[in-house]
């Protein structure tokens, strides 16, 4: 098992070299002369290469290269052009909101995604089956911006139940200030137990975590209908319904037990995806997370934030799939052993 | 080790094929409606400027008279902020999106083939090279990567196209170099290579037609993936520019109307799902009656 672990995470630490020089490259790419726009549109060519120098651009690409990484390892990673804050002090400050709107997102992707899966598997090629197939594949198939766009105006616009936009009704400011410990507004309402401010964050969390599970729940569905599929038919699940279980059990008991493991892969995975969604998300219910600080710094034409934000959600999709990777060996010697 | 021979599929001889790939389709209604969705907007494409009732409005046209008309016997989807009609632009949209599609998967697969084919035959040195290099690509969600290159790149289709396909081979080239790599194992190859045959010829003739179905099947279902990809990088203004009827881009510029004009976002938007859903449900229909084990992701 140790062995295991030294090798994923080795592999790890190589991957994470190689998406390092990936965002360095990406970087180099822009068109145009960095040290010039840096300068501004007035600068004389005198102040352009003194610029140029000041940026280490005069440099060789892989002392350029050996520099950048230096800076990413000690916390360094640029300033924003459009925020003027050092990249990464503005992605700490932005982070736990959209963590916090992925992870209720998850939530709600497991909570509705496993019932629709095994109730597929239960009647496969059914007329309740094939429905929950076509679900999840519209699931898939979304366009998240313009889901929020129309959930936005129906259930706020129109109907009047949930707020359009915002993590927490801003008046509630007054009366119930809000103490600041994780920076997820719904966790610190709920531990300083400030209860008026935690009804409205969580009705503000509702639309866009429902935008966000979209995806998630769909391809959980999926993948339990078929995990279940597979090891229904198996002895040790066949041996249960022979003791007497009801079905209810033999599915959600026996049958499910093998399917969360593959679950629990596909939510790493799809956590760093829903990191990106929120891109296209957060914009709309005006969420102040990672994805409203990468939609303005994608608009501000500010390539140090853009790829400041690319480098995080890489680096937290690489560590979330090493977890999985080393909780499953841990959990399936199997794994280990191939 | 001598290997088991699988079991061969129980198949009653006296069946024929047609028979077999019939009743395959009915117990698949998902693939068939996907399958006629999909060729309802390649016709659409095709026929955009027959069926558009206002072929000048999916360019540079404007009308200042017509601006953000709600939908009408006229303007069955309404008109834009600049007075365009958006049901013709919605059916050019159409010529967009799945040529996109075609052209990332084309060159996804020119630079994924060779390379996860080279890797999974050759082994060695070359196969962890190209492996730790895709490694690297698939260590970012796909969107994200298209994203960052989009980002720095000028704007236009061009770079759409490129930011997406720089991003998409590497999965190709994981899931070819596995099949090939199986494949190099079989009795046949080293018959083959007992035989004489050179090992580029082997590459070519054997290893490749070998092992290209499952990539072929994965194909068809990332056409609706790279159409939501391409339109979610529109929407963020990292795509086609104004006149170009692209959905993504028109579900932008109908952000700022929203609440007053709703059908500028809506059409559109569901024109982006109806296509990815329909190309969705065929790709994993097909799948389903060509690979019926692997029936996930």
């Amino acid at each position: 098992m140790i062995v295991y672990a030294a090798r994923r995470i080795a592999l790890a630490v190589l991957v994470i070299a190689g998406v390092l020089v990936l965002t360095f490259v990406i970087a180099r790419v822009v068109p145009g002369d960095p040290a010039a726009t840096w300068a501004g549109p007035h600068a004389s060519a005198a102040q352009v290469a003194a610029a140029r120098k000041f940026l280490g651009l005069d440099r060789p690409p892989a002392v350029q290269l050996l520099s950048y990484l230096g800076g990413v390892l000690a916390g360094n990673w640029g300033v924003s052009v459009h925020t003027h804050q050092p990249v990464l002090s503005d992605i700490g400050t932005a982070a736990p909101a959209s963590l916090e709107l992925v992870t209720a997102a998850l939530i709600l992707a497991v909570l509705v995604g496993v019932p629709l899966g095994l109730v597929a598997a239960r009647w496969p090629d059914g007329l309740l089956d094939h429905s929950i197939r076509a679900g999840a594949i519209l699931g898939v198939s979304m366009p998240v911006f313009w889901m929020a766009l129309i959930l936005q105006l129906v259930f706020s616009q129109r109907l009047h139940l949930l707020p359009a936009a915002g993590e927490f009704s801003p008046g509630l400011l007054f009366t119930h200030p809000l103490a600041r410990h994780t920076g997820a507004d719904v966790v610190d309402a709920l531990i300083t137990g400030n209860w008026p401010m935690f009804g409205s964050t969580l009705t503000h969390l509702v639309l866009p975590a429902i935008v966000v599970a979209a995806y998630p729940c769909g391809l959980i569905a999926r993948i339990v209908r078929a995990q279940v599929l597979d090891t229904i038919g198996e002895t040790h699940v066949q041996m249960a319904r022979a003791l007497g279980f009801r079905e209810r059990s033999v599915y959600g008991r026996f049958a499910m037990k093998l399917a969360w493991n593959p679950v629990a892969a596909t939510l790493a995975l799809v956590f760093g995806y829903s990191l990106v969604n929120t891109f296209l998300v957060e914009a709309v219910f005006d969420w102040p997370g990672l994805g409203s600080y990468a939609a303005a710094s994608i608009a501000a034409l500010d390539t140090p934030a853009t790829l400041g934000v690319t480098l995080f959600i890489a680096l937290v999709y690489v560590v979330a799939n090493l977890v999985v990777d080393i909780v499953q060996a841990a959990i399936d010697p199997r794994i280990r052993l191939r | 080790m001598i290997e088991a021979p699988a079991p061969l599929p129980a198949q009653d001889s006296t069946v024929p094929r047609g028979a077999v790939l019939r009743r395959g389709i009915r117990a698949n209604p998902l693939l068939v409606a996907g399958a006629a969705g999909s060729a309802l907007i390649l016709l659409v494409a095709l026929l955009a400027p027959l069926l558009a009732p206002f072929p000048g409005d999916a360019g540079t046209a404007t009308h200042p008279l017509l601006v953000l008309r709600p939908p009408s016997a006229q303007h069955w989807f309404g008109t834009d902020n600049v007075g365009r009609d958006v049901c013709s632009r919605v059916l050019y949209g159409a010529r967009i999106s799945p040529l996109i599609a075609v052209i990332v998967l084309l060159i996804a697969t020119v630079l994924g083939i060779p390379l996860g084919v080279m890797a999974g035959y050759f082994g060695g040195w070359l196969d962890e090279v190209i492996m730790r290099v895709t490694d690297i690509f698939l260590a970012f969600p796909p969107l994200l990567l298209a994203l960052a290159f989009a980002a720095v790149l000028p704007t236009s289709l061009t770079t759409v196209i490129i930011a997406i396909a720089i991003t998409w081979w590497p999965w190709y080239t994981r899931l070819i170099r596995g099949q090939a790599a199986s494949v190099a194992g079989r009795p046949y190859i080293e018959a083959c290579r007992a035989l004489g045959i050179s090992r580029w010829r082997i590459l070519v003739r054997h290893i490749l037609p070998n092992s290209i179905t499952p990539l072929l099947v994965q194909i068809s279902f990332d056409v609706g993936g790279v159409i939501l990809t391409a339109s979610a990088l529109s929407f963020l203004g990292l795509g086609a520019q104004d006149p170009t009827p692209d959905w993504g881009l028109m579900v932008a510029e109908g952000q700022g109307y929203f609440t007053t004009a709703w059908w500028v976002v809506t059409f559109p938007g569901l024109a982006i799902l109806f296509t990815a859903f329909t190309f969705n449900l065929f790709g994993d229909g097909l799948r389903d009656l060509l690979d019926p084990k692997r029936t996930f992701l």
